[in-house]
């Protein structure tokens, strides 16, 4: 019993990591009906700008453990986020109007240019972040010790997806996107500048991704530079797993798949752990298209 | 004769005489590019002539490439002689895992195909059944042999491997035209209106897939005789989005296209081998700025043309 709390705690804890890349993807679709193939590699991109920014500034000799990480995710969230509105602006505006395999071929080339920019920029080597600044101790709960790193890992992805939540829910910035998610046309009549709307939820969905991505390099510590594909893959099938264009079905699908996965690893066989994911995916667009939450249809024949 | 036959016969006999002209590296270079073309004219049925996103055809060719090196290493079968039996086993998969998803559209099929790539990928590295090698793969598959005579240099195989295309470029020109392509055509462009004129769109959808990865098998084959070594690295998603790139840069749906498409992704990285770290980032940039200024790719198929009153004529004879 013991190593299944153990193994659904960590399963938690990468679920949150897969939730918030989810998020990005499933926003740009509700809005643009585009799989950002991009999206994995912005994650990618927040590893390795939160590591440059961690080494170069060494901000947690300076201002402590707390308010290092949270100044850190900060910084990498708004410079992710710039660099999503410009991939916005460069790769998809101008095919607005064209067929969408147009738009998913950009986004693969997006995809390919980023990784091997920051293959050139940095090495094809896994990179190390500094192993001694954040806590290793465990802490007991109900006679189970698990890592502070856990606990912290899942209460900041639940922190930013709330906040999202509340965001899209209660604001008139979130009413915008919504509106733009379910009819651009319409929402156009009504004033809305669709065109920003598009610019912000290319914002917001890399700062998201780009945050899980610091989250990964912090409690992993070891990244590289493809690792993106990965990550973002799995995302994606937590995203139809909750419904895609579905904001709470994404978080939802992100949760469920990093248990579902870390069960499947320690019950089923290690070896077959990325394959778990994928077999999750074709079943559910076979069985439920919809995904779990989704009222979208996959479109069929 | 028409002009773009004169063209066709000028590429072959430059072909042809090439390997005189080259050293063995190069030969080489243009054996892979064959290679390529060849499995992205296979692709080129289901994602340009059918409009299918299939992005995991690169498990096809490894379902080839596993099945003559198994029982080439096990059994000491000729390899060529397995290319047949390659390329139904690769379609026989095809049937199975695309039979519940031909119905997905779009994006959704792009992601279920990528995923059973990887399913492949992963299952090959865990060495499934015992008999794919593991990580390490197979080696020692034994050089094939044309009525006794040896192939094993690289101008040897480039008869084989470009002999192998111009029948395959002869074949698809020929289903290009005929009754079954200009079916897969309509679906393409429309596949509501393609239902409503009797045609069985889940079917056609379909039948193209597998077609495309029996040749995709097939291709494996000659590809296992080739490297005489094979890993699952070789069949890896990165394999997929190359083929997946040459047919919607070269031109989806044109074979001259998915031609020049190849040689420009295979052979001219070569040509720029020094700057080898950069190549990648380029092709990104260029996949980006060819769906913005020319997103029909480099040579579009051209219009259809039939010859009406030709037909009616023809017609009113009968």
């Amino acid at each position: 019993m013991e190593e299944f709390f153990q193994q659904l705690t960590n399963g938690l804890a990468v679920g949150g990591i897969y939730a918030l890349i989810a998020l990005g993807y499933t926003m740009v679709y509700g809005v643009m009906k585009l799989i950002n193939f991009a999206h994995g590699d912005l994650f990618t991109i927040g590893a390795y700008l939160g590591l440059t920014l961690l080494v170069s500034f060494g901000l947690f000799d300076k201002i402590g453990p707390l308010p290092a990480v949270i100044l850190l995710a900060v910084m990498v969230m708004i410079l992710v986020a710039i660099i999503g509105a410009v991939l916005e602006r460069v790769a998809y505006k101008p095919l607005r109007h064209s067929p969408r395999l147009s738009a998913v071929v950009s986004a693969l080339g997006a995809s390919i240019f980023f990784q091997n920019a920051i293959m050139a920029i940095y090495s094809p080597k896994f990179l190390v972040y500094p192993h001694d600044i954040l806590p290793k101790a465990a802490v007991n709960i109900l006679g189970l010790d698990i890592p502070i790193m856990r606990i912290i890992l899942f209460m900041t992805s639940l922190v930013l997806m709330l906040a999202l939540y509340f965001f899209i829910q209660k604001t008139k910035i979130g009413t915008a996107i919504r509106a733009a998610a379910i009819d651009q046309g319409a929402a156009k009549l009504m004033g809305i500048n669709v065109d920003r709307v598009i610019m912000l939820v290319f914002c917001i969905g890399p700062a998201l991704g780009g945050a899980a991505g610091l989250m990964v390099g912090l409690y992993y510590g070891q990244i590289n530079f493809s690792m993106g594909w990965m990550y973002g893959l799995k995302a994606f099938t937590a995203a139809i797993l909750g419904g895609i264009g579905n904001i709470p079905g994404a978080m939802v699908g992100g949760l469920l798949l990093g248990v579902i996965e870390a069960l499947g690893a320690a019950y089923i066989s290690i070896a077959w752990k990325d394959a778990i994911a994928f077999c999750v995916l074709i079943l559910i667009l076979i069985v439920r298209p919809t995904g779990l939450l989704g009222e979208r249809v996959a479109e069929k024949v | 004769m028409k002009s773009s036959k004169i063209l066709y016969l000028v590429f072959a006999a430059a072909m042809a005489t090439c390997p005189f002209f080259l050293n063995a590296y190069w030969t080489d270079v243009f054996n892979n590019v064959g290679l390529y073309a060849i499995l992205a004219l296979s692709l080129n049925v289901i994602l340009g002539h059918c409009g299918l996103f299939h992005m995991g055809h690169a498990a096809f060719y490894a379902i080839g490439a596993y099945t003559a090196a198994i029982l080439n290493t096990m059994y000491g079968v000729p390899v060529l002689w397995l290319m047949p039996l390659a390329g139904i086993l690769a379609g026989l998969f095809a049937m199975i895992v695309a039979r519940p998803i031909i119905h997905l559209r779009g994006d959704y099929l792009l992601i279920v195909t990528i995923g059973i790539v990887e399913i492949v990928r992963i299952a090959l590295i865990n060495n499934v059944f015992d008999i794919t090698g593991g990580a390490n793969g197979i080696f020692g598959i034994s050089r094939p042999s044309v009525f006794g005579f040896k192939i094993s240099k690289p101008d040897h195989f480039f008869y084989l491997i470009w002999g192998f295309a111009a029948l395959t470029i002869f074949l698809l020109m020929r289903l290009e035209h005929s009754r079954f392509g200009r079916a897969l055509l309509y679906i393409k462009e429309d596949e509501v209106a393609a239902g409503g004129s009797g045609i069985n769109v889940a079917h056609h959808k379909l039948v193209a897939f597998i077609i495309g990865a029996v040749w995709a098998g097939m291709c494996g084959t000659i590809y296992a005789a080739k490297m005489t070594i094979i890993a699952p690295e070789s069949f890896s998603f990165a394999e997929s989005v190359i083929l997946f790139t040459i047919v919607i840069l070269g031109g989806s749906g044109s074979i001259p296209g998915v031609i020049l498409g190849s040689f420009l992704l295979v052979g001219l990285p070569e040509v720029f081998r020094g700057l080898a770290e950069y190549r990648m980032l380029v092709f990104g940039a260029a996949m980006v700025l060819m769906m913005i200024f020319r997103n029909q790719g480099l040579l579009p198929p051209g219009p259809k043309r039939y010859d009406v009153a030709a037909r009616l004529q023809a017609g009113g004879a009968q």
